[in-house]
């Protein structure tokens, strides 16, 4: 009970705190319409659609970065970490209640992308919608736990590509699968698997990387 | 409280505490002053357990949630209220009533009519309040202050003054103005 509450308390913070800055979320939206549209001149006409789903993951994962990126950056600002370190708490709060805030940027900026690469491209199929939504939850436990281990480092805008790009790979591939091949369910099935195994690391991994 | 032998920690080459032997009983309130870069910060994150000592021994008797700590950031959210940030707090640090409290200590500190200000509107003073507030809340038994008189004004100063003297928490205050709370210190640490 307590747990749930420290999640819901520190999730409440950080959508109160975005709504008041509207800092991440209009910069993640604009950065995904305009990844969309230079991607739409440069795909030369007579593209297949499967070079356009290729482009489309990498929006998808470029911008779930530039969230991360933005994730601990109010934490960061004040030392807030320290303080919410020293609580009593489980730390393992602080990681799901931030992955759910970046989780819920992404879904957000999503709902406006996919329509965008349906009017630039072709339409969405549901296949790859189910693969988007396995494929965030995927990307923000990953990526929350290696923006908080990037966080403290000075060369943090360095760090965190340099880290998460090898290890979101494997959603790359999955979420391309399950959008272009015929037996798209097993790629789904993978990226299930994927989510749930980083998902326990993570989770059990914050306390270790937020203490020093 | 706390016992420390040969405590040390350095950053890379540059060696930021060196040797430190230290035992300060329950109750015990322990001054600490020294230059700038003579370790004082790095003592009391290492008593807060913020930092791993490099080197020599560290046994804190007080475990997360008991530690009231100060530093050189204020720890609190720009984009919250003061009420906004010491709930949060409240919550997280498992204090009961945490409405009451806050309320309380805002009031104490003279941050009442602030209260539902956004903290990045604050004065660097106004910080300094909230922050002692915060570290004030869940009523720590111990208590680690790095320059805390640092932007009060004279009233703050007096303000805090009183509360440490109210105060039993064992407490260690690092400070470039021992005057102030020498007649508190039941023993003295100058790092060189």
């Amino acid at each position: 009970m307590n747990y749930a509450g420290d999640v819901a308390a520190l999730l409440r913070k950080d959508l109160l705190l975005e709504l008041r800055a509207r800092e991440t979320l209009p910069a993640m939206a604009l950065f995904v319409i305009a990844a969309l549209t230079v991607f739409h001149f440069a795909l030369p006409a007579g593209s297949s659609d499967l070079a356009a789903q290729g482009l489309l993951w990498i929006a998808i994962l470029f911008t779930a970065l530039l969230g991360l990126s933005r994730a601990f950056v109010s934490e960061r600002e004040q030392g807030v970490l320290d303080g919410l370190v020293l609580a009593p708490c489980d730390r393992s709060a602080i990681w799901l209640a931030k992955t759910l805030s970046v989780l819920s940027f992404l879904v957000i900026v999503e709902a406006i992308a996919l329509p965008a690469f349906g009017l630039f491209f072709s339409a969405v199929s549901l296949r790859t919608v189910a693969a988007v939504a396995l494929a965030d939850v995927g990307l923000c436990t990953v990526g929350t736990l290696l923006a908080a281990m990037a966080v403290t480092s000075r060369t943090r805008e360095l760090l965190l590509p340099l880290l998460f790009l090898p290890l979101a790979l494997p959603i790359v591939v999955g979420g391309v699968g399950a959008s272009v091949a015929e037996d798209g369910g097993r790629y789904l099935g993978f990226l299930a698997v994927y989510d749930l195994v980083f998902a326990i690391i993570s989770w059990a991994s914050f306390e270790y990387v937020v203490a020093e | 409280m706390i016992h420390a032998r040969g405590l040390s920690r350095r950053f890379g080459r540059k060696r930021a505490l060196d040797r430190v032997d230290l035992d300060l009983p329950e109750g015990g309130f322990l001054l600490v002053t020294g230059p700038n870069g003579s370790g004082k910060t790095t003592l009391l994150r290492l008593c807060a357990g913020l930092l791993v000592p490099t080197g020599g021994v560290l046994e804190v008797g007080a475990e997360r949630g008991e530690i009231g700590f100060l530093g050189h950031d204020p720890l609190v959210y720009r984009g919250l209220t003061a009420r906004e940030n010491l709930e949060l707090y409240g919550r997280l640090y498992r204090v009961p009533e945490r409405r009451e409290r806050s309320g309380m200590l805002l009031e104490r500190f003279g941050l009442w009519e602030a209260r539902n200000e956004r903290v990045g509107s604050y004065s660097r003073g106004m910080l300094q309040r909230l922050s002692l507030c915060r570290a004030l809340l869940h009523d720590p038994r111990l208590l680690l202050l790095d320059e805390p008189f640092n932007a009060l004004d004279a009233a703050g100063a007096e303000l805090l003054e009183r509360e440490l003297a109210e105060r039993r928490a064992t407490a260690i205050v690092a400070t470039h103005d021992p005057d102030r709370v020498a007649h508190l210190a039941t023993a003295r640490l100058v790092l060189a």
